[in-house]
């Protein structure tokens, strides 16, 4: 099909489309139109103003966007949100290629390990991570006092330092299992052919791997990279479940504060203007992100 | 476009299989190393099975309970009021699946059979681009329009998951309808079946992988979800299974076992499910990264 067009001097055809294409299509674009599309603009037109959500408003121009600069909570949110997201793509992506290099190699029980490491998928992050608060609160401080680790023997969660190590561990805990398994895709990709000429050249297990294989499955680390990184940060449900933003609002995450402040403080002009500097964030990632991997792959 | 189809890949693995079996044995070290780290995951439900059946003083071990509280269960399930939960977290996400997959596929279809026209390759980007932007840049607009639209329940739930999945379910399908060849329609065609009857009975039925796959995304999400029930669902007999375990948070008692018991009923459906078809769910998810 991409071919046929190609040869055309239009990129485009001009035969006639059976009408029913357009009754298919044109009532989920007004949907998509009405529920996404119409919020945002709603949204970032409201972040002029100064609405708490309901009442009367004025239009304050970009005096919201200027107050965020300036307010610290709002500062603290983002630089939390990004490292906490480049900590968490790191480490998923690394545990998930090593795991599925594991699952993928000569052990026994193969499918049997592999539906393990994928039961934290089929699990709400909020219920599971609720188990890892009540975790991380009660037997991991005695372990810590039985060792006679200082920094292990209180609760994690309610230290301020180190507060943000349980909800990096709970979305690695989760996310990994998606990673494997796009990874694990990636590798039965590979035609074995391949290693069993390499292993007539005498090329050893390390250069195997990342002289063959990791370039083999470049497209599937593009994608884990832009998908881990994309939920990392809009994380939420880890926050809620573990921390509640606390201790002294260091691990509020841009969408915890959005929620909290946006919905229930009144905030929501404030709120939407932080979501709309929020996308423009984004959307700076996500091209230096494509720019990055374009030469790899397009997906 | 790198649509493989199920077969070569099929193919491919049982090969490899049978080349496995012939000139190597187990490495039982690397399987030891697999099990260590598959205890990361056992451990913390291991924790969470047996803190349900213990007394509140015995709770905050790895130890076996001493006496079984089976009682547990039947507490949180009253306190919770799970039947409740239950059946609505049930509802919204079967008519969710329902909808996306009797939806989202002839949009799917529309839009990969008019890729050469102008119109359908802008509704392509037009809907993939949802795909990358997060859902708290529109929370709260969406949050204050579902509620002025009388949609602050489970229909605007369902809804918004049918919508909001689009972008993601076109990106799986798309690739598949494109490898189904045209030359089956065309036939169908000159027997004078309409492009929705050639969609329902030809491709529709011929698209059952991509759709167990997009099934299997939608119930996870679905079930599983806890922020669009949060803002949409503003009436408190509404709550779907993550929203009452919040709630039951909020309202705090130090009854850890009975919490726990709570937190192993929310999960246990989609887990029994899961036991039972493990290899269906894996290889659904999988094919959806593959495509």
């Amino acid at each position: 099909m991409a071919k046929a067009t190609k040869k055309k001097v239009s990129r485009y055809s001009t035969r006639k489309v059976d009408p029913a294409f357009y009754w298919m299509t044109v009532p989920a674009a007004i949907l998509v139109a009405i529920f996404l599309y119409w919020p945002f603009l709603q949204g970032a037109f409201y972040s002029l103003t100064n609405s708490q959500g309901y009442g009367t408003w004025d239009f304050i121009g970009l005096k919201n966007f200027i107050a965020m600069f300036s307010d610290s909570r709002v500062g603290n949110a983002y630089i939390f949100t990004i490292v906490m997201a480049v900590v968490i793509t790191i480490g998923q992506n690394f545990l998930g290629l090593f795991l599925a290099v594991l699952l993928n190699s000569k052990i026994a029980f193969k499918n049997g390990f592999r539906a393990i490491f994928f039961v934290p998928y089929t699990l709400a992050v909020l219920v599971i991570g609720y188990v890892f608060k009540y975790i991380f609160m009660v037997p991991i401080p005695e372990i810590g006092q039985a060792l006679g680790i200082d920094w292990l023997s209180t609760s994690l969660l309610t230290n301020p330092d180190l507060a943000w190590f349980p909800i990096a561990f709970l979305s690695i805990w989760q996310g990994v299992a998606y990673s494997t398994l796009l990874y694990l895709a990636g590798l039965q990709t590979i035609d074995t052919e391949v290693y069993e000429a390499a292993d007539i050249d005498g090329v050893n297990a390390w250069q195997k791997f990342w002289q063959i294989t990791f370039p083999l499955i470049g497209p599937f680390f593009t994608i884990n990279m832009v998908l881990s990184l994309k939920n990392a940060l809009s994380m939420f449900d880890q926050v809620i479940a573990l921390t509640g933003g606390g201790p002294d609002s260091k691990t509020e995450t841009v969408s915890y504060l959005i929620f909290q402040n946006g919905l229930g403080n009144g905030e929501y002009a404030y709120q939407m203007a932080n979501a709309v500097t929020f996308f423009i964030v984004l959307a700076i990632l996500a091209f230096i992100q494509l720019k990055f991997f374009s030469g790899k792959e397009q997906i | 476009m790198t649509s493989t189809t199920k077969s070569p890949k099929a193919a491919k693995r049982y090969t490899k299989s049978e080349g496995f079996r012939k000139d190597h044995k187990i490495n039982w070290w690397l399987t030891a190393v697999v099990a260590v780290f598959s205890l990361t995951i056992l451990i913390p439900l291991y924790f969470t099975i047996v803190t349900a059946l213990k007394t509140p003083a015995e709770a905050g071990t790895f130890s076996l309970p001493t006496t079984w509280e089976w009682h547990n269960f039947a507490d949180a399930w009253n306190y919770i009021n799970y039947p409740k939960a239950a059946l609505n977290s049930a509802i919204i996400t079967v008519v969710a699946v329902c909808l996306t997959l009797l939806t989202n596929t002839f949009v799917a279809y529309a839009v990969a059979r008019n890729m050469d026209k102008r119109f359908f390759r802008f509704l392509y980007y037009f809907f993939l681009a949802m795909m990358f932007v997060p859902f708290t840049v529109i929370m709260l607009p969406i949050a204050h329009q579902m509620g002025s639209l009388h949609l602050d329940n489970q229909l605007g739930l369902m809804l918004l998951y049918t919508i909001l999945g689009l972008g993601t379910n076109l990106f799986i399908a798309i690739g598949f309808i494109r490898s189904i060849p045209v030359s089956l329609e065309e036939a169908a065609r000159v027997d004078g079946a309409s492009t929705w009857r050639i969609f329902w009975t030809i491709i529709f039925p011929l698209m059952g992988p991509i759709n167990s796959t997009i099934a299997i995304l939608t119930v996870l999400w679905a079930w599983n979800d806890f922020l669009l029930p949060l803002i949409t669902l503003t009436d408190q007999g509404n709550q779907t299974i993550p929203l009452a375990q919040y709630v039951f948070q909020s309202q705090f008692t130090s009854n850890y076992p009975m919490a726990f018991a709570s937190y192993l009923m929310a999960m246990a459906p989609v887990l029994i499910v899961y036991v039972f078809a493990q290899k269906w769910v894996i290889s659904g998810v999988m094919r959806g990264a593959v495509k």
